[in-house]
């Protein structure tokens, strides 16, 4: 066991690096850069029963501190997921691999996380009650805890893997949504998807996006991020993964000691396809900087 | 693709708001007319993708237009500042579908992936007849250093100031040729889509998050399916592509 090594319901990590759902696809992109088995884990591009082309273009735009996407679940579906991206992905990565799934209803993501729980190399379902970028599914199970509660009972019933719901911040009370789903039965929670927000193009006089909405992600939403990760830790048992603006080694143990038992880092891969290399490099050194022997003690050390 | 630091050797503009950036460092990932850089700019969050110019050695040439705010940061940078880039970027143009006559059409700042283009198919002993469309004539760049690679090239002003007036597609049927290379504003390409009459290659230009493929920002349909511009293109194969409106 390593001074990185985290536990993350009953399964081992090296170290609390996790390559965030929507920004690492199915990983052997990075692994041409870099060899990925370096990582924690990572959670895979969200699935959805059927292929989804997502939405129109254009899907991105700048932001202070950030970027806005509106990618709107593109992925491959679940049937394409098993027979072509997973033994791409066995190929260059050989730890348990986090499936992240997405779904429009209780039965698509009954469905698919059935259908992901039978792949060996599938360590954790993570279960994306949160995307703000598609209409009629998506975040409204994240936005009420009677019905993430509803979500994580039957994905529990379908499934022996442990399951973590991810939740969005675009909500009044985070922890009743985080309690709602540890009361379910729940293994774990991730926090926070994107925030739902919005550019306007000045010459087109029109939303910049052509979904009109997208969800913020970046350095800009980090603080929020902590702050959530924070409350939610405080009320639940359950382990938490803290996500949302991480790019530093210093970023991480602040969101582990916010509560985080891991963390998922995101958009910091698009503008840096090296970041969670580099941060893995970067921790022991920083560990030092704060006499941290062991990166899982720190969990949790700033909630009072 | 590789990531690493590029030295500024010069920054001039070559009209008013288009500029030629000279860098040097590592270029060797760049392997195929046609791809591009994606550029760390200070203070901004995403990288700004732009096409390759020229590579000779380690000295990497592009041009830009400094249309908002990360272009224009770029105008205002100078000899000796080093920049964060990802090279090796995209698809690029296949050499080997050229054919005896290929036919270069570029609009704008779509003008410069051809230049690397036309200087590898002269190397490849083939003479491309190019056409350059720009809306006036102080917008005009590069038509004599197309002339100097030993080029067939023609300009065409869309306010007849300069060259022939009117578009590229006015004169792209007055010789025949083998196979049409473009990159320009979409409006253009789906004209030469229209009047082209033969097969080509197109370069799209769109909003991308990363660049690289990993976050499906920049994908689109196309008649083989989904594409990322920046991955599986921007090079697009015309009968490939699929119009969204």
């Amino acid at each position: 066991m390593g001074r990185l090594s985290v536990d993350l319901c009953g399964i081992g990590l090296d170290n609390p690096i996790i390559p965030a759902s929507g920004t690492f696809g199915y990983g052997y992109e990075f692994a041409e850069l870099y060899d990925i088995n370096m990582l924690g884990t990572f959670s895979f591009k969200g699935t959805t029963r059927e292929p989804r082309f997502g939405n129109a273009q254009p899907r991105i735009a700048e932001t202070p501190g950030g970027m806005l996407n509106a990618v709107g679940l593109q992925n491959p579906g679940v049937q394409q997921v098993i027979s072509h991206e997973l033994p791409l992905l066995k190929k260059c990565f050989h730890k348990p691999v986090m499936a992240n799934v997405s779904g429009f209803s209780i039965d698509e993501y009954t469905d698919v996380c059935a259908m992901l729980d039978k792949e060996e190399q599938v360590g954790w379902l993570e279960v994306n009650i949160s995307c703000p970028n598609v209409h009629g599914g998506g975040m409204s199970f994240g936005t009420d805890p009677a019905q993430a509660a509803e979500v994580t009972k039957a994905v529990k019933a379908v499934t022996t893997k442990p399951v973590i719901m991810k939740l969005s911040p675009n909500v009044t009370d985070i922890v009743s949504i985080a309690k709602a789903c540890e009361d379910a039965g729940a293994d774990g929670i991730s926090l926070i998807n994107t925030l739902l927000c919005m550019r306007i193009d000045l010459k087109k006089r029109a939303p910049l996006l052509a979904n009109g909405t997208g969800g913020l992600s970046g350095s800009a939403i980090f603080p929020l991020a902590i702050r959530m990760v924070y409350q939610v830790a405080k009320n639940v048992k359950i382990p938490v993964i803290g996500l949302g603006g991480i790019s530093s080694a210093e970023n991480v143990l602040e969101m582990m000691m916010a509560g985080a038992a891991c963390v998922e880092i995101g958009a910091a891969n698009l503008t840096d396809p090296f970041i969670c290399r580099d941060i893995i490099r970067d921790l022991p050194a920083v560990m030092d900087k704060y006499s941290i022997q062991n990166i899982k003690d720190i969990t949790g050390g700033a909630l009072k | 693709m590789k990531q690493s630091l590029f030295e500024i050797m010069e920054n001039t503009p070559l009209t008013r708001d288009v500029y030629r950036m000279k860098l040097r460092g590592d270029t060797g990932d760049i392997t195929r007319p046609g791809q591009f850089v994606n550029i760390r700019i200070a203070g901004l969050y995403l990288r700004r993708p732009v096409s390759v110019c020229d590579v000779e050695g380690d000295i990497l040439t592009l041009i830009y237009k400094a249309v908002g705010e990360g272009t224009r940061k770029m105008s205002g940078m100078t000899a000796g500042e080093t920049l964060d880039l990802l090279t090796g970027l995209g698809n690029g143009y296949d050499l080997s579908r050229a054919g005896d006559a290929p036919l270069l059409l570029g609009g704008g700042v779509g003008v410069p992936p051809l230049y690397l283009l036309a200087k590898e198919l002269i190397r490849a002993g083939k003479t491309p007849r190019v056409i350059l469309g720009f809306n006036t004539e102080s917008e005009v760049f590069y038509e004599n250093e197309f002339r100097a690679l030993g080029c067939d090239v023609m300009v065409t002003t869309v306010d007849g100031t300069y060259g022939t007036k009117g578009f590229v597609t006015g004169t792209i049927n007055d010789k025949p040729y083998t196979f049409f290379y473009t990159c320009g504003p979409e409006p253009m390409l789906k004209a030469v889509y229209k009047t082209s009459k033969t097969s080509g290659q197109m370069s799209f230009e769109r909003r991308m998050g990363c660049g690289f493929g990993a976050c499906m920002g920049c994908s689109c349909k196309t008649i083989t399916g989904s594409k990322r511009i920046c991955r599986e293109g921007p090079v697009m194969d015309k009968e490939d592509i699929l119009w969204e409106d």
